[in-house]
């Protein structure tokens, strides 16, 4: 046994550790809590300064980066602070993450999902407009961002071209085995919406004689889709 | 040395009034310190630090070249960050490397040995680190004091001071503890890690994606809480943004509040080890 017994330790030792560690302890407890502001969000680092940052390894620095970017707005689920991020700032950021990281997918998750889900049609493009852009790097791994993007500004910008601009990035570039079909019929439902019913029967009927569609009840879906388009072309055309 | 005293859990010889008891102490614990000055001076510490302050002035003067705007702010914060890390870590592995040296050429066991309590001792090798620190802080502060402001340069020198003070009892704590030098300095260099970034842990801790959180979140959002109330708040120590203006006073009496708090607590935790421990 290499210790002495606990009463070989002065009183006052014991005493004075007692006192000191209550009194850090109260200390820490009257300390306000940190908490983060929007305003703080500084400039984006050089990649330069990153990778010094990260001896070379730049992936770690990444997903440091973006938990401490998630760390400005994500206070206690209260997403009112995302308005008073400053966007462009914002998508700086997620772009220098996406450029030391490129297979991650988190910046898109975050821009589509979380950044473009603001109030505020302005911040809401920003953030589609990031992630449209870098969905060409890599079409066949960020087509779902894009895609959901597609969504958003369908259904909450009410922008139908700049929905139709997605999914046709969608239609034309995601070519990988992994990109389900309804992502590349998307820009085809859009049309129909925007009422430019001779392209989307050519686009729904393209994707039937192509073979691409194995599943019968998705077949059917689309057949049922392309036979109301037809009746709508009708009736358009017996109103002129 | 001192006057001789009864040792035994460091109770007063009967012969002796308790004022030259006092006195004999404290002759006991001026010469541990002065023992530890006359290391560090033979530890060729001083080099050390002359080298340091000289390679810090290259680089000022290589960024001062490279810099097209506000030279003198990049010079005076990137120095400053590198200062200051070179610092605790010079601090840290000279506390450890000597003790554990100490240790094995069982000159704690002589010193131990004198009729002068345990804490003598201790108090003696703790005054001895703060002297060295005091002298590194000071060291490094004068290749800052081309490129700052003289106001914000002393308080951020006396903050360095704190920060080192720390660190120094830190180091002696996870040595005495530990008693080797790859753990001790593992230890201390964990501990100042994570007190750095304690705040950042804990601003993405509470930043959780989750609007529900889960029992396992919970209990890693408290361990974080817990571990942030144990660890000295680092971070708001000796920031270089003091070099460009002259900061808020209020600043550094946070520093020296912090600095009271902690010591105290460090030197009792270490007093605790020592009293139990057998050479």
């Amino acid at each position: 046994m290499n210790e002495r017994p606990l009463t070989d330790v002065p009183r006052t030792v014991l005493f004075t550790l007692l006192i000191a560690f209550s009194l850090q302890l109260a200390g820490k407890a009257l300390q306000p809590p940190p908490r983060a502001q929007a305003s703080d969000l500084d400039s984006t680092p050089s990649r330069i300064v990153l990778q010094l940052a990260g001896f070379g390894d730049t992936v770690p620095v990444a997903k440091l980066l973006m938990l401490h970017l998630q760390a400005f707005d994500l206070q206690g689920a209260n997403q009112i602070a995302y308005r008073q991020l400053d966007y462009d700032r914002l998508s700086d950021w997620l772009e220098r993450i996406l450029e030391l990281d490129p297979t991650g997918q988190y910046p898109l998750h975050a821009a589509s999902r979380i950044y473009a889900e603001v109030q505020d049609q302005n911040r809401q493009r920003k953030m589609l407009d990031f992630v449209y852009n870098s969905f060409f790097a890599d079409p066949d791994r960020r087509w779902r961002w894009l895609a959901h993007a597609a969504v958003i500004a369908k259904h909450q910008l009410k922008d139908l071209p700049l929905a139709r601009r997605y999914a046709a990035a969608i239609q034309q570039h995601a070519r990988g085995k992994d990109v389900p079909l309804w992502a590349r019929q998307m820009e085809a439902f859009i049309l129909e919406d925007m009422d430019e019913l001779e392209s989307a029967k050519i686009m729904i009927g393209g994707f039937i004689a192509s073979g691409q569609v194995s599943e019968a009840g998705e077949l059917r879906f689309l057949e049922d889709r392309l036979k109301e388009i037809e009746l709508r072309l009708q009736t358009q055309k017996k109103k002129r | 040395m001192p006057p001789a005293i009864d040792e035994s859990n460091g109770s007063h010889n009967r012969a002796a009034s308790p004022s030259q008891n006092v006195k004999a102490i404290m002759s006991f614990s001026l010469s541990v310190a002065r023992l530890t000055l006359i290391e560090a001076l033979r530890t060729r510490l001083p080099w050390l630090a002359a080298i340091v302050v000289a390679l810090a002035l290259g680089l000022a003067q290589f960024l001062g070249q490279v810099a097209i705007i506000e030279a003198a702010h990049i010079q005076a914060t990137l120095l400053a960050t590198l200062l200051r890390v070179t610092a605790v870590f010079i601090v840290v592995t000279f506390v450890v490397t000597s003790m554990v040296r100490e240790t094995s050429d069982k000159v704690t066991e002589l010193l131990l040995s004198q009729p002068a309590p345990r804490s003598a001792y201790f108090f003696g090798k703790l005054a001895g680190y703060f002297a060295v620190a005091g002298l590194i802080a000071i060291s490094f502060a004068i290749p800052l004091a081309f490129f700052s402001s003289p106001g914000g340069l002393l308080l951020w020198t006396l903050s360095l001071l704190c920060e080192l003070t720390i660190m120094a009892a830190l180091s002696l704590f996870c040595v005495l503890s530990l008693t080797q030098v790859v753990p001790a300095i593992s230890a201390a260099a964990g501990f100042y890690l994570l007190a750095r970034s304690m705040t950042t842990i804990q601003l993405i801790a509470a930043a959780s994606l989750s609007h529900d959180p889960t029992l396992t979140d919970r209990i890693v959002s408290w361990g974080i809480a817990a571990v942030a109330m144990l660890l000295p708040s680092l971070d708001l120590m000796t920031p270089s943004s003091w070099l460009l203006s002259m900061p808020d006073p209020s600043a550094l009496t946070v520093v020296l509040v912090q600095t009271a708090l902690y010591l105290p607590l460090l030197a009792s935790a270490s007093l605790f080890d020592l009293y139990r421990k057998n050479f």
